[in-house]
């Protein structure tokens, strides 16, 4: 048994014994449980997958004379400015007014990751206090106020495969379904995801310190669609969609390594975001969690024409190996979420904390255990 | 020596001959069957990779055009910005021909010689780093 400030204590001392996702594997195998438990401090997670639920807070800075900003655009892609005077939200599915699904939220958030300039363009109505109407600027990740990514629903546990049971082919943001089931996806780091290898979020919840696009983030609140209630396997790891993460970080202090924009054709834009979560091994139950394999985790899978959950499973190990057997043929497989970027997250994330750069935190309050998932009825308007 | 990639278009009636045999046996190439979706009383299409020396070559390609069939030169092939590409996987996902695959350190790999030029990746793929080059 170990607390996270003794943890903090090795790390500080250049002691801590870190190992990532992967690698605690085989380390586990080759000692057992107790004694891996015993000699490592920290495992390490990591996930470069597209999300499309993700975006940037903004403080523009005041102009003079000044504006409350009502109609915002950055490169011409619309953010939503229903707050204060100059604070605005771009969305990473947002697209471009002028250039359609070629251009979007995403791109503008790589821009400034990139610490390019973008194009603000901002319309009011004009008050007494506010005069100003209309404002074209250029502006940056440094001459911005504040800039933050905010991504209400990141990482999440699980996801289900997907694949296409009609004649014809379907673009999805799972990407390209071919028809008659000519091909499946599926968009996981598997054994290496943070939320797979802490099944109960016994050790991630809200404020536990992150790797975000590069930079040092937070787990701010349980993601939306948090759905800790989906049916488990032996081993406590959810079969299917499940716990999600809201995160934040600074992004002045984000790499466009960590953070891409992705189109997915005739579906629209989304945004690869890159995050590492460390695990502070506290016992040997963590060192169990941490330790689960690719053949041990299991995902749905949903035929996207209808988005109908079909009846099979699939382990991760059976996605990866590039074809499964469904339905009496050999069928393609294909990952959308990049494992090799993901390995690299960990790999990164094992150095900070090596190098007392990184210290865990632990979490100030725990992600729910039950939650609901509604659905949206179509009621009538009175 | 000479090597061309074509798509040979197939008529929707019997040609009346074998016509890979025969541009075997008569001008000596190599026909190296890429990807075939032929059959009976359909229109086909054939993608191969045709090599030999430079008058073998051409003048297989002329006896192509005498009979029923036409054919189309691949002059373009599929160029992938390496540096830029995050081994995401999703080019992989429409790939016909298993030119796109990815390896098992999870990494994308290309293959030339099994790429048809398809063009599907190009839009599949979400970074747009895949393009053609003449």
């Amino acid at each position: 048994m170990k607390t996270v400030a003794e943890i903090n204590e090795r790390i500080k001392n250049g002691r801590a014994v870190v190992a990532t996702a992967e690698e605690i594997i085989e380390i586990a195998e080759e000692q057992g449980y107790r004694k891996a438990a015993e000699m490592v401090d920290v495992v390490t997670t990591g996930t470069f997958g597209p999300m499309c639920s993700s975006g940037v807070f903004i403080n523009f800075g005041h102009s003079d004379p000044p504006i409350k900003m009502q109609r915002v655009t950055l490169n011409d892609v619309p953010a939503y400015a229903g707050l204060a005077a100059v604070d605005a939200y771009i969305g990473a599915t947002e697209l471009s007014t002028t250039r359609g699904m070629e251009y979007g939220g995403g791109h503008v958030i790589e821009e400034l990751v990139a610490g390019r300039d973008v194009r603000l363009h901002a319309e009011a109505h004009g008050t007494d206090c506010y005069p100003r109407k209309e404002i074209d600027t250029t502006i940056n990740k440094y001459n911005v106020n504040q800039i933050y990514m905010y991504n209400p629903r990141n990482a999440y546990q699980n996801y289900p495969a997907a694949t296409n049971s009609t004649k014809r082919t379907i673009h999805t943001y799972m990407g390209t379904l071919l028809p008659e089931f000519g091909n499946i996806t599926y968009s996981t780091s598997g054994e290496l995801s943070p939320l797979l290898n802490d099944p109960y979020y016994r050790t991630i919840g809200l404020g536990t310190s992150i790797f975000l696009g590069g930079a040092r983030g937070y787990v701010t609140w349980q993601g939306t669609q948090h759905n800790p209630g989906q049916k488990r396997a032996e081993n406590g790891v959810p079969v299917s969609l499940s716990g999600t993460l809201a995160v934040s970080g600074d992004l002045r202090e984000m790499s466009t390594r960590y953070i891409k924009a992705a189109i997915y054709d005739k579906y629209g834009i989304s945004l690869f975001v890159g995050i590492g979560i460390p695990i502070p091994i506290i016992d040997e139950e963590m060192l169990a969690f941490t330790a689960v394999r690719n053949s041990g985790i299991i995902t749905s899978i949903a035929d996207k024409s209808g988005n109908v959950r079909l009846d099979e499973t699939f382990t991760y190990e059976q996605l990866q190996s590039g074809s499964v057997e469904f339905r009496g043929k050999k069928v393609k497989t294909a990952p959308l979420s990049s494992i090799g970027r993901a390995r690299e997250i960990a790999g990164v994330l094992k150095e900070w904390i090596e190098g007392g750069r990184f210290l865990l935190t632990e979490a100030v309050e725990p992600l729910p255990m039950e939650n609901k998932i509604n659905k949206l009825e179509i009621r009538g308007i009175v | 020596m000479k090597k061309v990639k074509v798509k040979l278009h197939f008529p929707r009636k019997w040609l009346g001959r074998p016509l890979i045999s025969e541009l075997i046996t008569k001008y000596g190439i190599v026909f190296n069957i890429l990807h075939a979706d032929i059959s009976y009383d359909s229109e086909g299409t054939l993608i191969a990779e045709i090599s030999g020396d430079d008058d073998s070559v051409n003048n297989a390609l002329a006896y192509i055009d005498s009979v029923d069939v036409k054919y189309k030169l691949y002059n373009k092939s599929i160029i992938i910005r390496e540096e830029e590409c995050i081994d995401c996987g999703a080019c992989t996902a429409v790939c016909p021909s298993e030119a796109l695959t990815m390896d098992s350190n999870n990494k994308l790999r290309f293959d030339k010689e099994k790429c048809l030029v398809c063009e599907l990746c190009i839009k599949a793929c979400p970074l747009k780093i895949i393009s053609t080059e003449f």
